[in-house]
């Protein structure tokens, strides 16, 4: 595969007292420019691969590297070179938006003009101009979403990691940050991307991995997955074929 | 340094948001200053200026009865009431007013308290007589077997609501006073044996006395008072508040994602800390500062002895600086170890109550019991306590502070050390 910015290799993780690992011995590339999905059940390890990734979670076995990086020597550069949007809101309720980008902008020692015009621009694409300067514990879920997306986009990261990026919002939100990223990823920020909504993914994803019980069960272009599975005719075809129909509460 | 600097603000920020922590921090602590001294500095009053009305039974009908009327009549602290109704009091129903908390006290002085007395002294002093052979012809006439007389008790009735301290104070008068009422009829006693012409032999007044020398300050007495111990112990226990509103940023930060969202940051955590430390550093000098502009300022015209700080403000600025490293370090440990808010409040102020308690606020570190002694030294509020009246109340030097200084910022480290192995170890999971 040529130039792959992430490259992971038998990437393993057992949680503390865990009877089972919830990543497996994962190997995958991630190319440059591309959005790369990360589909699977709920448990299926998709968080816990986002976490080692973005070094919250420390893997139990393997080793990955970010732009050529391994995370054990080089965790500062790599922090550097990441963007995350994590599946909470991460933000501080009692600050407003602006308030709130201000600080995690300055954490990549963003300042000045340059912060101020990121910050102010973000805000106009993604319709909250009007509302920068209240407060996030006055906004909707949609609203706080789209300032979570801003929050780890300010430096320009080559990589960006989305956990459920569009869990809970409206259709019109969801429209605008799916638009969002796909400008984002035409200025050349690599994707990896976490969803449950399958028709979202098939419609975003350059490329994407099913994985459950913490291994990749296929891999490639939407098209591609489809067409290796048998009467599979959508992204949801091929999802219940290879993941089963039970129930997944964890 | 930019990192740090946005993080102090963002701290600044989240609290000027938060009207509960100011509240915690800021009017609770001035509002327990005052309340806390006022009573200190009133039963104090009530123990030496203002009067307490007791109830005194004479079963006696003698000279004791009269002298210890007198006496108290005299007396600052106690103002006496010997009838009900224009009757005698007598002992069941000054028991009864006492035991439901109507009066204070009583004191029943026994029958035949005075002639029993008298007897006593007589008896003794006619033995010293004739030991000296000093009056033969009086031991011919009246050296008749001393009469052995059975002890008399005075007893004391007290509401049971009464505190020992105050109980203890007041049989230390009481006390007291009879000690003089028996000497006094020995004198007497030694005079009429004597003769008058004798009388002038006797000089009554006390030989001994006793008087308090105080640390001097330019040539002044530094002489101690209820402001100057309450201002530093409880702006000490205030500082120390802090726990409660940072231990509940950094939980609310967990439960938020914030703190996920600044470890994946290229800021270290090293910087997260700092930015919480200087701003709740500034919040305790703060506090430290508008304790000592209350305790200055307010007091005097609450009727309260000023603080008199007498050159220390600067040694005093550095004692509350480590004690606030020392608090802010607590909290630190207290919010990476809490899971909850519900974890964080009730511990976080409970343990600084404990702290406080151990540590020698409330009742002074000799009066505990030994065990408690030992345990007053690992209490940082001992240490910053120590080095507050070290400073304000026995003039002493940085140098002789240093070691409370070092230990306050000791546990400081210690404290920040012991979260950051613990955030490690649970990221490691």
């Amino acid at each position: 595969m040529s130039n792959p910015i992430i490259q992971i290799q038998s990437l393993s993780k057992q949680y503390k007292g865990a009877e089972f690992f919830s990543v497996n011995t994962l190997s995958l590339d991630v190319v440059k420019g591309e959005i790369f999905g990360l589909l699977g059940p709920n448990g299926a390890g998709k968080t816990t691969l986002i976490s080692m990734l973005c070094g919250l979670v420390k893997p139990t076995l393997g080793s990955f590297t970010i732009q050529g990086l391994n995370y054990h020597d080089n965790a500062h550069a790599i922090k550097k070179i990441i963007g995350v949007v994590p599946q909470e809101y991460a933000l501080y309720p009692t600050l407003t938006a602006r308030e709130n980008l201000m600080y995690f902008g300055s954490m990549y020692g963003l300042k000045g003009a340059i912060l101020k015009q990121k910050i102010n621009d973000s805000l106009e694409y993604l319709g909250l101009t009007k509302f920068a300067d209240k407060r996030i514990e006055t906004y909707s879920g949609g609203m706080k979403r789209r300032v979570n997306l801003i929050a780890g986009l300010l430096h320009n990261p080559l990589v960006l990691f989305l956990d459920e990026p569009t869990v809970g919002v409206d259709v019109h939100s969801k429209n605008v940050i799916i638009e969002y990223l796909k400008q984002v990823n035409a200025k050349g920020t690599t994707i990896i991307y976490t969803s449950h909504h399958l028709a979202e993914a098939q419609d975003l994803c350059t490329r994407l991995a099913i994985i459950d019980s913490g291994v990749v069960l296929i891999q490639g272009t939407p098209q591609q997955v489809i067409e290796q599975t048998q009467n599979a005719y959508s992204l949801e075809d091929v999802f219940l074929s290879l993941t089963g129909k039970e129930l997944r509460d964890v | 340094m930019y990192k740090l600097v946005m993080s102090v603000y963002k701290e600044v920020l989240l609290l000027r948001r938060d009207p509960g922590a100011l509240i915690i921090l800021f009017v609770m602590p001035l509002v327990l200053v005052i309340a806390i001294t006022l009573i200190q500095d009133s039963t104090f009053k009530t123990a030496t200026e203002s009067k307490i009305p007791i109830l005194l039974v004479d079963n006696d009908k003698g000279e004791v009865f009269k002298m210890v009327l007198k006496n108290l009549g005299e007396s600052s602290s106690f103002s006496v009431i010997t009838k009900d109704k224009g009757k005698p009091i007598t002992e069941q129903f000054a028991k009864d007013k006492v035991f439901n908390g109507e009066y204070q006290m009583a004191i029943v002085i026994p029958a035949q308290l005075s002639s029993g007395l008298k007897a006593k002294v007589n008896g003794n002093v006619q033995k010293i007589m004739e030991g000296f052979n000093a009056v033969a012809d009086t031991v011919a006439t009246a050296s008749a077997p001393a009469q052995k007389t059975a002890p008399k008790e005075v007893r004391l009735y007290f509401d049971p609501a009464s505190q020992t301290a105050f109980k203890n104070a007041v049989k230390s008068t009481i006390d007291k006073m009879i000690s003089q009422i028996e000497t006094k009829s020995i004198y007497d006693a030694f005079k009429e044996q004597l003769g008058e012409e004798s009388t002038a032999a006797f000089e009554q007044e006390n030989y001994i006395s006793f008087k308090e020398i105080v640390p001097m300050f330019e040539n002044k007495a530094m002489v101690p008072n209820s402001t100057q111990h309450n201002v530093p112990a409880w702006t000490l226990f205030a500082m120390f508040f802090i726990v409660v509103p940072l231990s509940i940023n950094i939980v609310k930060e967990k439960n938020q994602g914030t703190q996920v969202r600044l470890r994946t940051n290229p800021v270290h955590y090293y910087t997260v800390i700092g930015g919480k430390t200087i701003t709740y550093l500034i919040i305790c000098m703060l506090q430290f500062y508008l304790m000592l502009a209350v305790g200055i300022y307010l007091f005097p015209h609450i009727g309260l002895p000023p603080l008199g700080l007498n050159g220390t403000f600067l040694l005093m600025s550095v004692v509350a600086l480590f004690s606030g490293f020392a608090a802010v370090g607590f909290g630190i440990l207290l919010g990476t170890l809490a899971k909850t808010q519900e974890q964080a409040a009730p511990f976080g102020s409970t343990s600084v109550v404990i702290l406080a308690a151990t540590g020698g606020v409330w009742v002074p570190v000799f009066a505990m019991p030994k065990v408690m002694q030992y345990i007053a030294k690992a209490s940082p509020m001992n240490w910053g306590l120590d080095a507050f009246y070290d400073v304000l109340l026995r003039n002493n030097t940085l140098t002789g502070i240093l070691p409370q200084l070092a230990s306050l910022f000791l546990f400081f480290i210690g404290m920040v050390a012991l979260s950051l192995f613990y955030d490690e170890k649970k990221r490691a999971v």
